[in-house]
């Protein structure tokens, strides 16, 4: 019988906020990076305590000098933005920090006896950190990252550092262009494909204003989701569902804001189509089958909603008994989506491993 | 008292006294060793503000300019000097913010307007909801872009940057920039108007700013919950303040400002619980107890017998003889009060010098002055001729 040889692949650190030990290794790393630790913030409810939860009134840059000798003024700038949700979605979150990260590099210099290959990366460690403590970076930023970290090892010695620097500036304008904005276009024209005459279309976290704009000079209707009470009473009318993805997971799910998996189970049981549209620059190696285990938690005084003058849950933090749960995330699974509508063409749910064994090889 | 942990590098640059320069003209003075975005603060600033909420306006809305500001204080007790119960003239200062009290979107002084406010129709278009403040009071503290310092240079005609530069940048928010005016101008006037748009701030601001561009197609990836909608639909100047609600906040230019500061910043020294005592080591006190737990005492001051002193701030150096009386007042460094004096409510400068037996009431003694034994003086102001200044 041949042996098999099991990977354990170690949990991240910010699922398990609970555990003591990987807290403390988390701020020793940080104490090394000289990036500062955010404080956890208001009681959680006991289901998601491994998970992080900050507030908006409390940003990291309380512990930091002014100005900041360790991280970059666009990156501390960039952080401040996604702490107070300026930055939001994870298509306007990536394109951001590709962009600070083409200033970071024309803003490097290799130190004498360093190789740019090697140092680059290291530099861009702290800063990394720093922007996980804002908040934690999506599955798009991931893999931006992890691009970007290979084509800077990947980059040859003979190079100059100037060289270099353009090299890494063209990479990251390709892939902003291709993998995003001209991804975009594609889904667009592919979805205005799917809308016939006198379709009612229902749009969730769905951001794609060229479908929308082609479904309105047709003279269709399409319907802005916001809770998923209004989607129970419109199903009936509705003909298809156009969602947005954040990310699409290995085994075919579908990661995306709070609500969508409660839209897609609705039109299930309607027998409405339900299209996901995502680009593939999103798909993750991650596998999840709920949406406990990796998640985030927004600010719960977000939740503190001003009705007639009066705050309702103003005071949640000193009723013992209370606890706000604001999710960002959801997780759908590959049954109740029809079809994902991707810059590669329309593919089912279950083909996402297929596409993610096609990117490694090309790498 | 100076925290001497803080590492700065501090370079100054004097101005000779014959040169009258205006804030906005010593800045121009120095801008070439201004590389970056700046943060430029008044000396006469005392504040226990947390900075990051100034900066973080700044670095958060890519501002063009952010700023601080304080409900200002009613003086609580007269000035020296002060004949009768004269309240100086108000000029207010009207700032408009918006419904968050972040965004800074109209300032103007009492000064400059005739008998209305005008505010002007894009404001409202894009801020339905404004909010009036007077009484507030601007602590001259500053984040200014690099290019605000550029467009500072080239405009020779500014001068101050609180009456002028701060409200100029106000308005252009909402203005369009020259160029655009343009347009259907006739040859003459084009002419001009060219010399001006050169001078116009927008020309100043890097097209570099890769944030904003690809901002068109940007704005269907962003959830338009924050103000990033602000920041990429609206023009490229924008002006923060952070108002503060509790906390220091003097700027002490005039001189019942030093005096109110002075009275809280021992209560304030009390919270900070620091472990220094107010009265310094080398002070030699006779009688400890007639020291009242407000009062700070400078180093290598001489108390003698008898002496009280209640709610005041005396010096280093100085030398204070038996049975006096102080109360309420501000004694500065090397100063001298021979026996039997009587002190409330004054201000007295350095190495004066206060013989035998006099009775100082509301009074401001200039530094070097000597007053005569059994003087007596309520409500004065005791200068040498070159010190005049105003109150």
């Amino acid at each position: 019988m041949p042996a098999i040889l099991a990977v354990v692949k170690r949990l991240p650190e910010h699922v398990q906020v609970d555990d003591p030990a990987a807290q403390r290794k988390l701020a020793k790393k940080l104490e090394r990076q000289q990036v500062p630790l955010r404080q956890d913030y208001g009681t959680k409810v006991n289901l998601f305590s491994h998970l992080h939860q900050y507030s908006r009134k409390k940003p990291l840059t309380q512990q930091m000098s002014i100005p900041s000798t360790v991280i970059h003024p666009a990156v501390m700038r960039l952080g401040l933005q996604y702490s107070q949700g300026i930055i939001n979605g994870s298509n306007a979150r990536c394109i951001a920090l590709l962009e600070v990260f083409k200033q970071l590099i024309r803003d490097y210099s290799t130190p004498p006896n360093e190789e740019l290959s090697r140092d680059l990366v290291a530099k861009l460690k702290p800063h990394i950190s720093f922007l996980n403590q804002c908040r934690p970076l999506s599955a798009s930023m991931g893999n931006a990252i992890k691009f970007l970290k290979k084509e800077i090892s990947c980059l040859p010695d003979t190079l100059r550092e100037d060289e270099a620097k353009e090299k890494l500036q063209d990479v990251i304008d390709k892939y902003l262009r291709e993998k995003i904005v001209l991804a975009a276009e594609a889904i667009s024209r592919s979805a205005f494909e799917k809308i016939n005459d006198h379709d009612v279309i229902l749009v969730y976290g769905c951001r794609s204003l060229g479908v929308l704009g082609r479904a309105r000079s047709r003279g269709r209707r399409p319907v802005q989701g916001r809770s998923w009470c209004d989607r129970a009473c419109v199903s009936p009318q509705v003909s298809k569902v156009l969602l947005g993805a954040h990310a699409l997971l290995a085994n075919g799910s579908v990661m995306s804001r709070v609500g969508t998996s409660q839209i897609a189970l609705v039109s299930k049981a309607y027998n409405v189509p339900v299209l996901v549209c995502c680009e593939t620059y999103k798909f993750c190696e991650r596998v999840q089958t709920d949406s406990f285990v990796s998640n985030e938690l927004d600010d719960p005084d977000d939740l503190i909603v001003l009705r007639k003058g009066q705050a309702q849950l103003g005071g949640w933090a000193e009723n013992k008994s209370l606890r706000l749960l604001n999710l960002v995330y959801d997780v759908t699974p590959p049954d109740l989506v029809d079809l994902v509508i991707t810059d590669l063409g329309m593919i089912p749910c279950t083909s996402v491993p297929v596409v993610l064994r096609v990117k490694n090889v090309d790498q | 008292m100076l925290n001497l942990d803080t590492k700065m590098k501090l370079d100054f640059v004097c101005i000779s006294d014959n040169m009258d320069m205006g804030t906005a003209d010593s800045l121009r003075h120095i801008h070439q060793k201004i590389k970056t975005d700046v943060l430029v603060l008044s000396c006469d600033l005392i504040t226990d503000v947390d900075l990051y909420k100034v900066v973080d306006l700044f670095r958060t809305h890519d501002a063009s300019l952010s700023m601080l500001m304080k409900k200002a204080h009613e003086p609580t007790e007269g000035v020296p000097g002060q004949k009768g119960k004269k309240k100086p003239v108000e000029q207010r200062d009207f700032i408009g913010v918006d419904d968050t009290g972040k965004r800074l979107l109209f300032m103007a002084n009492e000064a400059d307007l005739d008998e209305e406010l005008v505010i002007k129709r894009s404001i409202l278009q894009k801020h339905p909801r404004m909010h009036i403040r007077t009484g507030l009071m601007d602590a001259h503290l500053y984040c200014l872009k690099k290019y605000v310092v550029d467009f500072l240079v080239e405009n020779r005609t500014i001068t101050s940057l609180r009456s002028e530069l701060i409200p100029h940048l106000v308005r252009k928010q909402f203005s369009s920039p020259a160029s655009l005016q343009q347009g259907l101008d006739n040859k003459e006037e084009d002419q001009k108007k060219k010399e001006q748009a050169s001078l116009d701030i927008y020309s100043f601001i890097k097209e570099d700013n890769s944030l904003l561009k690809p901002a068109p197609d940007n704005s269907c990836w962003n959830d338009q919950r924050g103000d990033m909608n602000e920041t990429l639909h609206e023009g490229k100047v924008r002006c923060y303040v952070h108002i503060m609600k509790e906390g220091l906040c003097y700027r002490v230019n005039t001189l019942g400002l030093y005096i109110e500061a002075n009275r809280q910043v021992p209560k304030l020294l009390l919270n900070l619980g620091l472990e220094e005592s107010l009265v310094h080591g080398s002070a030699q006190i006779t009688d400890r107890g007639m020291i009242g737990s407000d009062s700070i005492i400078g180093s290598s001051t001489q108390i003698g017998e008898k002496t009280s002193i209640k709610h005041s701030i005396i010096g280093s150096m100085c030398t204070i003889k038996d049975r006096v009386k102080i109360t309420n007042c501000i004694i500065m460094n090397s100063v001298t009060i021979e026996e039997g004096c009587c002190l409330q409510g004054s201000v007295i400068c350095h190495n004066a010098v206060i013989e035998k037996g006099a009775d100082i009431k509301d009074c401001l003694i200039g530094s070097d002055q000597r007053l005569e034994a059994k003087a007596k003086h309520v409500n004065e102001v005791i200068v040498g001729t070159e010190q005049l200044m105003e109150i």
